[in-house]
C-alpha cells in the first residue's frame, strides 16, 4: 500500500510551505451526523488554515468519506456549523452553490460525466457556473489538461482512457473551477496498482504550489511526503491528529498504534 | 520422467493464428447457430416447416390470387384474394377522411413539410439540428394549424365592457391587460422571494407575447376555407393524434419523472397522483372522459373541440406512461454521477439538462420507443368517441355498398396491418439505430 517511501527510511522533509495563520479555510464545529439513528459523526472539531495539506486516515466506516462530503455538502450535518471559506453551511442553496464552486472534489470512482469529452467535462462549470467564455474556458482546460500530462486526450470520452488518466481529469475539471480548497476521497483505492503514482505525482504537485488540501487517503507514503497534519478517525470521532513524522513514529492512542501496525508492514 | 518445470522466461510472442475454418463463414455460422445439435436441427426443420406453411397462403392471398382493379364489387366478388382495387379506390379516404377534396393540398404541404423537417433531424449527419429543432416545435406546429383548420379564428373577449373600444381590439385590449397583470404579479412574486425582478419578469413577458403572438396569427385572414375537425380523417388524424402525443409526452414526462423523484413533498404527491391516476384507467375511459365528462364541467357555451379533448387525453395519458420509462432510466443513474456534477456547483436544472437526462434518457431509449409505438396504436381508439381515424375509416368503408364482397373487409384490415406496420417498425428500425450510435460515441 505504501511503497512509496516505506517504514524507517528517511524522508525528505516537506519544503517549507505557507501555512496561513490567520486565515481559516475550513472550519467544523461540533458537527454531529446521524443517518437514522446511527451517529456517523460525533463531536467533529477541525480547523483547517489556508496552505494546510490534511490526511484523513482511518478503517473504513470510521466517517472520514462522510467528514470530507460534508465540506461541500453531499452530505447534511444535522448540529454543529461548517463553515467554508466564510460562509456558514445551512439549507440556503444560495450559500451551498457559492461553497461548492470554492470547493473542489476528486471522487475514488472520478464520476467523470461518460457522454461528455474529456474538453467538454473539464468546461462544462466554469462555462454554465462561473459564465466564463467557452474560448477562455477551453483555454483554462487545456491549461491544467497539460498539467495533468494529458492534453493529447481532450477530444476522447471517458471509457477511452485508463483509471488513472481519468482520476487526473477528474483533478484537472476540479481545478479548472479555480478552488481555494480541494477535498480527495480516496482517490487512488480505485486504481490499479500501476496507475496509482501518477495520480499521486499530480497531488503532489498540488500540494507543493500551496493548494489547501484535505484528502482520505491510505497513501501512507502520500501523508509523509506532503501533509503537515494526519488525522485519524475511528468511529465517528477524531482519534488522534499530529504532524505526520511524529503520527507515524509515535502514535499516542492504542486504536492509532494497531492501525498502523496493520497498515504499515 | 520429465521434469516439473517451475521457472519459465517466454523468449518470443504467440504470433495471431486465424481461428479454425468450422467456425467462420455461413458454414460455420449454420452451424453454430442453427444445426448445433440433434434437437437444434430438429427445431430449425420445424421452424422452417412452419414458416413456409405459413407463409404460402399469405403470399397466394396478398399478391397471387389478389384482385388489382376494378371499378366496383363486381370485380372482387369472386375473389380469393385480397382486392386491391377497392383499397386503391379509397385511398384517399384512408388519408385525408372527409377533408373537403378541393382543399387536401393543405394536408400534403403539412405532410411533406414534417417529412422535410423531420428527415434531416433524424440523420446524425445533416448539419442545423438547433434550427431545426426550432422550427420543428415552434414554426411547424402554427404553420400546420393554420392549415389544416384554415385559421381565422374570431375571438370576441369577454369583460371588458362593450363600447369601451372597439370590438375588433376588444380581445386584443383584454389580452394585453391580463399580461401586464401577470408580469406585475410574477416580478411582485420574484421580490418576495429575493431572486432578480428583471429576469422573472423578461420570461414572463416573453411567454406572454409568444403565446400572444401564436393568438394573433391563428386570428388572421389567409383566406383558407375552414375546415372542421369533424371533417378530418384517416391517417390524417391519426397522424395528428400520434404526433401530438409524442411530442407532448415526451417534456411531460420528463417532468413527471423528475417530480416523482423530487425532494418536495408536494411535487411528489402531485406527480405520483397523476401517474398512478393515469395509468390507472385504461385509455378509452380517458377518451371517455374527456369526450363526454369534460363538457358537463365547462360552463355554458364553453365548447372545446372535440378532437383537441382526444389530443389532450392522449397526451396526458401518455405522459403518465413516458414518465415511468424515464424514471427507470433516472433510478439507474449512479449516484456518482449527481454528485460529480453537484460538486461542481451546479444547479439542480443545469445539473439535469446537461449530465443526467442526456444519458439517462439514453438508457432508456428502448422503453421510450416502445410507448412510443404503444401511442401509435392507440390512437386507432379515437374512434370510440366518433373520430374517424386511419382504422376507423377503413372499418366505415368496408360497410360500403358499392365495393362489398368476401374479401373487402379482410383487405381492409390487411391493409391497416401493413400500414401500422411499417410506421411502427421503422420507428424501432430508426431506435435500434441511434442505440447503435449512440453507444458507440461513448465508448
Amino acid at each position: 500500500m505504501s511503497e512509496m517511501i516505506a517504514v524507517g527510511e528517511t524522508i525528505v522533509p516537506p519544503p517549507a510551505l505557507k501555512v496561513s495563520s490567520t486565515e481559516v479555510a475550513v472550519e467544523m464545529i461540533d458537527v454531529n451526523k446521524w443517518y437514522g439513528e446511527f451517529h456517523v459523526l460525533r463531536d467533529i472539531n477541525l480547523k483547517v488554515m489556508r496552505g494546510e495539506r490534511i490526511v484523513v486516515a482511518g478503517p473504513s466506516g470510521s466517517g472520514k468519506s462522510t467528514m470530507i462530503r460534508c465540506i461541500n455538502r453531499l452530505e447534511e450535518h444535522q448540529k454543529g456549523k461548517i463553515i467554508v471559506d466564510g460562509k456558514e453551511l445551512t439549507n440556503d442553496l444560495r450559500k451551498i452553490d457559492e461553497v461548492r464552486r470554492e470547493v473542489g472534489m476528486v471522487f475514488q470512482h472520478f464520476n467523470l460525466f461518460p457522454h461528455l469529452t474529456i474538453l467538454e467535462n473539464c468546461t462544462l462549470a466554469p462555462i454554465n457556473v462561473r459564465k466564463m467564455p467557452k474560448r477562455e474556458a477551453e483555454e483554462v482546460a487545456m491549461h491544467y489538461l497539460r498539467r495533468v500530462k494529458i492534453p493529447e486526450q481532450a477530444n476522447k470520452y471517458p471509457g477511452q482512457l485508463s483509471g488513472g488518466q481519468q482520476q487526473r481529469v477528474a483533478i484537472a475539471r476540479s481545478l479548472c473551477m479555480n478552488p481555494r480548497v480541494m477535498l480527495f476521497d480516496e482517490p487512488t483505492s480505485a486504481l490499479d496498482p500501476e496507475m496509482i503514482k501518477e495520480v499521486l505525482d499530480v497531488m503532489v504537485g498540488l500540494a507543493m504550489e500551496g493548494m489547501t488540501m484535505i484528502c482520505v487517503t491510505h497513501e501512507m507514503g502520500f501523508a509523509r511526503q506532503v501533509a503537515n497534519r494526519v488525522i485519524f478517525m475511528d468511529g465517528g470521532q477524531i482519534i488522534e491528529q499530529n504532524e505526520p513524522e511524529a503520527f507515524f513514529t509515535n502514535p499516542q492512542h492504542e486504536r492509532t498504534k494497531l492501525f498502523l501496525s496493520q497498515i504499515l508492514h | 520422467m520429465t521434469a516439473f518445470v517451475s521457472a519459465f522466461v517466454r523468449d518470443e510472442f504467440v504470433a495471431p493464428k486465424p481461428p479454425p475454418p468450422s467456425t467462420v463463414g455461413v458454414v460455420g455460422w449454420m452451424r453454430q447457430n442453427l444445426f448445433s445439435s440433434v434437437l437444434n436441427s430438429i427445431l430449425t426443420i420445424a421452424a422452417g416447416a412452419l414458416i413456409v406453411w405459413l407463409l404460402i397462403p399469405l403470399v397466394r392471398f396478398t399478391l397471387i390470387d389478389a384482385v388489382w382493379s376494378g371499378e366496383d364489387r363486381s370485380a372482387c366478388a369472386q375473389a380469393t384474394g385480397a382486392c386491391w382495387a377497392y383499397v386503391k379506390a379509397y385511398l384517399p379516404q384512408f388519408v385525408y377522411g372527409r377533408y373537403p377534396i378541393g382543399e387536401r393540398w393543405r394536408v400534403d404541404i403539412v405532410f411533406w413539410m414534417l417529412v422535410i423537417g423531420l428527415v434531416p433531424l433524424l440523420i446524425p449527419r445533416v448539419p442545423l439540428k438547433r434550427l431545426n429543432a426550432i422550427f420543428l416545435l415552434t414554426f411547424y406546429p402554427l404553420i400546420a394549424y393554420v392549415l389544416l383548420t384554415g385559421g381565422h379564428h374570431v375571438f370576441t373577449g369577454s369583460f371588458l365592457p362593450e363600447g369601451l373600444v372597439p370590438p375588433s381590439v376588444r380581445f386584443a385590449a383584454e389580452y394585453a391587460l391580463v399580461s401586464a397583470l401577470i408580469i406585475l404579479a410574477v416580478g411582485l412574486l420574484s421580490v418576495l422571494l429575493g431572486k432578480p425582478v428583471a429576469g422573472s419578469g423578461a420570461l414572463a413577458g416573453m411567454i406572454l407575447g409568444g403565446l400572444g403572438l401564436v393568438l394573433a396569427v391563428v386570428s388572421i385572414d389567409f383566406g383558407l376555407e375552414p375546415v372542421e375537425t369533424a371533417n378530418w380523417g384517416g391517417l390524417l388524424v391519426t397522424l395528428v393524434v400520434a404526433v401530438t402525443g409524442m411530442v407532448a409526452s415526451l417534456p411531460l414526462g420528463v417532468l413527471l419523472a423528475l417530480g416523482r423523484r423530487s425532494a418536495m413533498p408536494v411535487v411528489r404527491l402531485a406527480s405520483v397522483t397523476f401517474i398512478e391516476v393515469c395509468r390507472g384507467v385504461p385509455l378509452i375511459t380517458v377518451l371517455f372522459m374527456a369526450s363526454v365528462m369534460l363538457p358537463l364541467f365547462l360552463p355554458e357555451g364553453v365548447t372545446f373541440d372535440k378532437l383537441l379533448r382526444a389530443l389532450i387525453g392522449v397526451a396526458l395519458f401518455s405522459s403518465a406512461y413516458m414518465a415511468e420509462t424515464i424514471r427507470g432510466g433516472l433510478q439507474a443513474m449512479p449516484r456518482g454521477q449527481y454528485e460529480g456534477a453537484m460538486a461542481l456547483g451546479l444547479s439542480y436544472w443545469q445539473m439535469m439538462r446537461m449530465i443526467i437526462l442526456p444519458q439517462a434518457l439514453r438508457l432508456v431509449i428502448p422503453g421510450i420507443v416502445g410507448s412510443f409505438i404503444a401511442l401509435f396504436k392507440d390512437t386507432t381508439l379515437v374512434a370510440i368517441i366518433g373520430l374517424f381515424d386511419f382504422l376507423g375509416q377503413i372499418q366505415a368503408s368496408a360497410n360500403d355498398s358499392k365495393w362489398a364482397s368476401p374479401v373487402t373487409g379482410i383487405t381492409g384490415y390487411v391493409f391497416a396491418a401493413m400500414v401500422f406496420w411499417a410506421f411502427c417498425f421503422s420507428m424501432s428500425r430508426y431506435a435500434g439505430f441511434m442505440e447503435k450510435r449512440l453507444d458507440r460515441s461513448r465508448r
